[in-house]
């Protein structure tokens, strides 16, 4: 576990910008910035031009849609959006996703910020390194007893199943970032607290917790994102009924393949939590993700 | 990691060398902790174990045996020899090998080498600064199926931008996902697109931390900025990188979603883009070949462990 800590808590704020400023710029210093901002465009443009596309997509019609010559010079139409969301099963599909994304994160937060400030404040890194194992074995190799299991109880295709298989995601992940940040609080503030008569437990609830607000946000909302993105668990544990959004995309692809404006719409869909996420919390996620880097 | 004496050792500390009489409060409140911690750890710990300890071994268990069609009737041990089968597969299971091993070690050097190169473009402060962090975060908290099926519309041989836009450079048309030679090499840069800027947010946040002092006595003493980065600032940022390497090596050995929404079951029809992931997930739930998938995929795990204990020692080693 220690190792795999990046030594930085990032979002740090810009490095003293003044100093830029302050210094005359040379000629070679203004050629050599005048590159540097176009490379930096260009490598924006290649991030950010395929997702562009696939929003254009969503309001293009199925001509326009193929037709490459059509570009971004278009007229905007809503159809493609009416459509997929007059489509009960996708509308279901997206109830399921927030649904389960929204449960099985809140759950993991219950359990798991407690659990990182026992580790963090009790320095128990062995015991938290057991988060590293969840992370390791592929998902595969889990989904054929967890079938098995579920299925003995009854819960194969539930909301539950998909909730308890996403909080395998979550709950170590949120237990990786906030042990970290647990450790980066200062421990003075808690012992103050006890001293003032405070139990342990009243010094996390009380002084710990409320403190560790920011990273349980990020840490929150990126359990989200990956519990939104997971395919795989649903793939096999859900059913028509609790199908969620990244297994029906997958089946109306294999369905209705032509239908580019359609799935381009659904594929928007799913990415406007994500583009809101990275608009509004870009500084909190980035010490989340370097905190606790994983797919699922 | 340094083991420094903060004041919860001092306290965890005292109740032994202190006398009992008068500091009441401190010992009661170690003795409870010990309760405490554990009573907080045990959902958390509990819950990650039951999903899987119990799975694990139910694995080993099912590689051990000849389940074929369902998991729980009639199998009969047959000791090793899935794994036998497995090793000795030189159609499915050795291709599979070579595939995850392509494709994880293209797109994570590429990844790496472009992801240093953009951070290290990043570092210095700019206007817009926040603006590019915030383009960057898309991409990798993107649905990878949706990002996927994204790139299947700009690659259609026929009607996908893509070959329209070589086409003004007067590169022919390529196939792309299509063709069973350029499916792994585009599945590895759309991979390569998707998490590159994964590898610039954990490479520029090592490097904010690093010093400026030894740079810039470098840069005092007439070193150019090649020179800078190799010498001064590559060594320093070794730790990031390599840990870097561990986080994203393991997602990549892993891949599954993009592969498997962008070619479908085995890959592809002549297997083109079956990784090991796709190759166990097919035998399990399209053969139900359950006992050498759980074979493969006990193979897959060990390969895994064995690639991140390697990494990380060397972490450990040049973190020390």
């Amino acid at each position: 576990m220690s190792a795999v800590t990046t030594p930085a808590p990032s979002g740090t704020p810009a490095r003293v910008p003044q100093r830029i400023v302050a210094r005359r710029r040379s000629g070679p210093q203004r050629v050599f910035g005048a590159l540097r901002a176009v490379l930096i465009v260009i490598v924006c443009a290649v991030i950010s031009l395929p997702i562009i596309w696939m929003i254009a997509a969503a309001l293009k019609t199925n001509v326009q849609v193929t037709d490459p010559t059509v570009g971004l010079a278009f007229t905007p139409t809503w159809d493609n959006f009416r459509n997929v969301l007059a489509d009960g099963v996708l509308v279901q599909s997206l109830a399921n996703s927030l649904i389960i994304g929204v449960v099985s994160t809140a759950l993991s937060v219950v359990i798991a910020v407690p659990a990182a400030w026992a580790v963090g404040r009790f320095r128990m890194r062995r015991t938290g390194s057991v988060v590293l194992v969840a992370r390791i074995v592929p998902a595969i190799s889990l989904l054929v007893p967890w079938y098995y299991m579920f299925a003995q109880l009854g819960l194969v295709g539930s909301h539950l199943v998909l909730i308890l298989s996403h909080m395998f995601v979550s709950v170590p992940l949120i237990l990786w970032i906030m042990i970290g940040f647990f450790e980066g609080l200062p421990v003075e503030l808690e012992d103050a607290a006890r001293t003032d008569g405070l139990s342990a437990f009243g010094a996390f609830l009380r002084i710990a917790l409320p403190l560790a607000a920011p990273g349980t946000a990020s840490a929150a909302v990126l359990a989200f994102i990956f519990s939104w993105n997971n395919f795989i668990f649903a793939l096999i544990l859900a059913d028509e009924r609790t199908m969620t959004m990244p297994v029906l995309l997958f089946n109306f692809m294999s369905y209705a393949s032509t239908d580019w404006g359609g799935l381009m719409a659904a594929a928007t869909l799913m990415t406007v939590p994500v583009l809101l996420a990275a608009v509004f919390g870009q500084r909190y996620l980035v010490a989340g993700l370097t905190a606790g880097a994983t797919k699922g | 990691m340094t083991t420094t004496t903060t004041p919860r050792a001092a306290v965890g500390a005292a109740p032994r060398s202190r006398p009992p009489a008068g500091e009441k409060p401190l010992v009661t409140f170690e003795q409870a902790n010990r309760r405490l911690k554990w009573a907080l750890l045990a959902p958390a710990l509990g819950f990650v174990g039951l999903m899987i300890v119990f799975p694990l071994a139910f694995t080993i268990n099912l590689s051990l045996t000849d389940a074929f069609g369902a998991v729980n009737a009639g199998n009969a041990y047959v000791g090793l020899q899935n794994f036998a089968d497995a090793l000795t597969d030189t159609r499915r299971f050795w291709p599979a090998v070579g595939r995850t091993v392509t494709f994880t070690l293209g797109a994570v050097v590429l990844e790496t080498v472009l992801g240093l190169a953009l951070a290290m473009l990043l570092r210095k402060a700019f206007r817009g600064m926040e603006i590019v962090r915030t383009i960057l975060m898309v991409p990798l908290l993107a649905t990878p199926v949706a990002i996927g099926i994204l790139w299947m519309l700009i690659l259609d041989p026929t009607n996908g931008i893509a070959n329209h836009l070589l086409g003004f450079v007067g590169i022919p048309p390529q196939e792309f996902l299509g063709s069973v030679s350029q499916s792994l090499p585009t599945l590895m840069l759309i991979d390569v697109w998707q998490w590159t800027p994964m590898m610039t947010v954990l490479l520029l946040a090592g490097l904010t931390t690093l010093p400026e002092e030894p740079e810039e006595a470098a840069r005092v003493d007439g070193a150019n900025v090649w020179q800078r980065f190799v010498h001064i600032i590559l060594p320093m940022l070794r730790t990031t990188i390599l840990t870097a390497l561990v986080l994203r090596g393991v997602d990549a050995l892993k891949t599954f979603d993009l592969i498997y929404a962008t070619k479908g079951p085995g890959g592809g029809s002549d297997f083109e883009a079956e990784t090991l992931n796709v190759y166990a997930y097919g035998l399990t739930f399209d053969y139900q070949e359950y006992g050498l998938a759980s074979a493969v995929l006990v193979l897959f795990t060990l390969f895994i462990v064995a690639i991140v204990v390697v990494l990380r020692r060397r972490t450990e080693r040049s973190a020390s």
